[in-house]
C-alpha cells in the first residue's frame, strides 16, 4: 500500500501521455489495419470486411513492384553513401583538427533544412536537360572536361532512384558522422595507448582496437538510415512530385488517397511500410533498452 | 558533446618524433579533404544565394553558376509576398506545439527516470516505438478520428498531432538528461518529505534548462520542416504551413528559378537561424534520436 502511495502519483502524471500513445499510436495502427481489410475503395466511406484481398492485389500490381525497386535502389545508395561519408568524416575529425567545431557545423547544417527546400535546389542541380539546355551539375561536368558524366539523373528510367539518393546522402552524412564521432571518442584512450606501447602502428591501433568498438554504432547508423529510407516522402515530392519515374511506396499511398480515393489500398501500403520498419526497429529497441538496464 | 581535442600523450621520445612526423605529413591532405567536403556540402547554398539575387534574364542555363551581374531583390520580395501568410501559419503552429511538447516531455522524463513506477521501462519502450513508426500507418484513421470527434480544423489539428507524436522523442531527451542528475538530490527532497510535484518543481525543474533547449530546438525544427502531417491534415490552403506552400508555389515547374531559390531560402531561414545560434544543442538532440545519451 505504501508502495502505491509512493509511485502512484508518478503513474498518474504520465497517464495522459500513456493514453494518448495507446490511442494515437497503437489504436490507430489497429484501425488502419482494419481499413486495409475493408472494401473502402472510393470516396464514400464503407466498412465491409474483405480480408487480405487488397494485399493480394498488390502482389500482382506492377506499379507497386516498380515502387519497391525504386525504394530498394534508393536505400542501397542512401545507406552506403551516408555510412561511407559519415565514417570517413568522423575518422578525419577523430584525432582533433583545428576548427573541428567549424567543420562539424558545416557537415551537419543540412539537417536543419527541410527536405522540401533542399529538394528544390537539388532538382536544379540534377537538371536532366541535355546539350545547350543543360543546367546544374551537368554544366559543371562539361566545364571540368568530364562531360561523359553528364546524365539524366533522377529522370533515368532504370537507375534514377540512385540519383534521388544523392540529396539524401547530402542531408544525412553529417548525422552519421556525428554518430561515428561519438563512437570514436567512446574508445578508452588507455586501450589505444596500450596498443601503441606494444608497438602497434597508428593504422593497426585503428584496425584492431578502435574499429571493433564501432560495431554497435555502425549497427545503429544502419538501422536509423534504413528506417528513414523506408519512410522517404518529402524529398521525393519536392524533386519528382507524382511522376512515376521517382515513385516510392509512400508516394503511391499518397496518390491513392488523394487522387484515386482508394483508402483500403492506401492503408494496406501504410501497413506494409510499418511492417518493414518494425522488422528493423523492434529488435534494436529491445536490445538498446536491455543494454541500458544492464548498466 | 565533448569537443576537447586531446593533446598527444607523452610517449618515448623517438616514437613520439616519428608519430608526430607521420601526423604532420598527413595533415595537409587531411585538411584538403575536409575543406573539399565542406565545399561540396555548401554548394547548394551557393546556388540558392546566387540564383535568388538574379534577375529573370540571368537565370538561363548559360549563366547558371556565375555570380549575378545585377543584384536584385525582386525574387526575394516576390517570395515574401507569396510565403508570408504561410510563414505566419508555421509560427502559429510551431511555437505552441513546441512549448506543449516540452512541458509534457519534462514531466514524462522526470517520472520515467526519477519517480519510477513498476513497468516504467516497458511503458518507455512502448513510447519509443511511436518515434520510429511511419506516420502513414496512422494517417488515414487519424484524420477520420479528428473528423468524427469534430476536432477544430486547421492549425489546431497540426498542433495536436505534433504534440502527440512528439511525446516519445521529448520523453527520451528529458529522461536521458534527468538520469544524469544525482539521486542524492532526490534523497534530500525525500528527507524533507517533499511530495512528487514539489520535488519536480523545486529540485528538478530549476536544473532543466539545457534539456528544455535541446527538446525545444528539436521539436521546433521538425515541426517547422514537417510536410507529411500538413499535407494530410490541412485541407484549407489558407492554413497551409510554409513547407506545403513552398512546395506548391516554388515547387511548380513554371516558377522561375530565382523565385524558387529565394522562396526555399526564406522558408528555411527560421530553422537555419536557430541552428547557427544554438547548433551545439541541436547536435545533442540528434544524438538522442539515436537513443544515445
Amino acid at each position: 500500500m505504501r508502495g502505491v502511495r509512493r509511485w502512484g502519483p508518478g503513474l498518474l502524471l504520465v497517464s495522459p501521455s500513456i493514453i494518448l500513445i495507446a490511442v494515437f499510436v497503437y489504436g490507430l495502427i489497429g484501425w488502419n489495419l482494419r481499413v486495409s481489410t475493408s472494401d473502402w475503395r472510393e470516396a464514400n466511406r464503407t466498412n465491409g470486411f474483405v480480408g487480405l484481398d487488397v494485399y493480394k492485389e498488390l502482389r500482382t500490381d506492377e506499379r507497386w513492384s516498380l515502387d519497391l525497386r525504386h525504394l530498394f535502389l534508393f536505400t542501397i545508395a542512401f545507406v552506403v553513401g551516408t555510412l561511407v561519408f559519415g565514417w570517413l568524416l568522423a575518422l578525419l575529425l577523430d584525432k582533433g583538427v583545428k576548427g573541428e567545431g567549424f567543420f562539424r557545423s558545416i557537415y551537419l547544417f543540412p539537417m536543419a533544412v527541410s527536405f522540401i527546400a533542399s529538394g528544390i535546389v537539388w532538382r536544379w542541380l540534377m537538371n536532366p536537360a541535355p546539350g545547350d539546355r543543360a543546367s546544374g551539375l551537368n554544366v559543371v561536368f562539361d566545364k571540368l572536361g568530364v562531360g561523359f558524366l553528364s546524365n539524366q539523373w533522377w529522370q533515368h528510367p532504370e537507375w534514377g532512384a540512385l540519383a534521388l539518393a544523392l540529396p539524401a546522402v547530402w542531408a544525412l552524412s553529417g548525422y552519421v558522422m556525428a554518430l561515428f564521432l561519438a563512437g570514436f571518442r567512446g574508445v578508452p584512450e588507455e586501450l589505444r595507448e596500450a596498443a601503441r606501447m606494444d608497438g602497434a602502428s597508428e593504422w593497426r591501433v585503428y584496425r584492431h582496437v578502435v574499429f571493433p568498438f564501432l560495431r554497435p554504432v555502425t549497427l545503429a547508423a544502419l538501422i536509423i538510415i534504413g528506417h528513414i529510407s523506408i519512410k522517404v516522402f518529402d524529398l521525393i515530392v519536392a524533386i519528382g512530385g507524382k511522376q512515376i519515374v521517382t515513385e516510392v511506396p509512400a508516394i503511391y499511398m499518397w496518390v491513392l488517397i488523394y487522387d484515386a480515393r482508394d483508402y483500403a489500398k492506401g492503408a494496406a501500403i501504410a501497413t506494409l511500410l510499418l511492417v518493414g520498419i518494425s522488422i528493423l526497429i523492434i529488435p534494436y529497441l529491445v536490445y538498446t533498452v536491455r543494454q541500458e538496464r544492464r548498466t | 558533446m565533448s569537443t576537447t581535442t586531446a593533446a598527444p600523450p607523452a610517449v618515448a621520445p623517438i616514437q613520439g618524433r616519428s608519430r608526430r612526423r607521420r601526423i604532420a605529413r598527413a595533415t595537409p591532405l587531411k585538411y584538403a579533404v575536409l575543406i573539399g567536403f565542406a565545399i561540396i556540402v555548401l554548394t547548394p547554398v551557393y546556388v540558392l544565394l546566387v540564383t535568388s539575387f538574379k534577375t529573370i534574364d540571368e537565370i538561363d542555363p548559360a549563366h547558371a553558376w556565375s555570380l549575378p551581374q545585377t543584384l536584385t531583390f525582386d525574387a526575394w520580395r516576390q517570395a515574401w509576398t507569396q510565403l508570408s501568410p504561410s510563414m505566419q501559419n508555421s509560427f502559429k503552429l510551431a511555437i505552441p506545439a513546441t512549448i506543449l511538447s516540452c512541458v509534457l516531455g519534462s514531466m514524462n522524463g522526470f517520472v520515467l527516470s526519477k519517480w519510477r513506477f513498476p513497468g516504467a521501462d516497458l511503458i518507455f519502450t512502448f513510447f519509443l516505438f511511436g518515434m520510429f513508426i511511419p506516420y502513414q500507418a496512422v494517417m488515414i484513421p487519424l484524420s477520420l478520428l479528428l473528423d468524427d470527434i469534430h476536432f477544430p480544423a486547421g492549425i489546431p489539428r497540426l498542433i495536436f498531432a505534433h504534440v502527440v507524436y512528439g511525446i516519445p522523442i521529448t520523453a527520451l531527451i528529458f529522461r536521458n538528461y534527468y538520469s544524469t542528475i544525482p539521486d542524492d538530490l532526490m534523497e534530500a527532497a525525500r528527507m524533507d518529505r517533499a511530495g512528487m510535484l514539489r520535488t519536480y518543481w523545486s529540485v528538478i525543474l530549476p536544473l532543466s534548462a539545457p534539456a528544455f533547449v535541446v527538446a525545444a530546438i528539436w521539436q521546433f525544427t521538425s515541426i517547422w520542416n514537417d510536410f507529411l502531417f500538413a499535407v494530410f491534415l490541412i485541407t484549407d490552403p489558407a492554413k497551409w504551413p510554409v513547407t506545403v506552400a513552398l512546395n506548391n508555389t516554388a515547387g511548380s515547374l513554371v516558377t522561375p528559378f530565382n523565385l524558387q531559390m529565394s522562396a526555399a531560402l526564406l522558408a528555411s531561414l527560421p530553422t537555419l537561424i536557430v541552428y547557427i545560434l544554438l547548433g551545439r544543442f541541436f547536435m545533442r538532440g540528434l544524438m538522442a534520436g539515436a537513443l544515445k545519451g
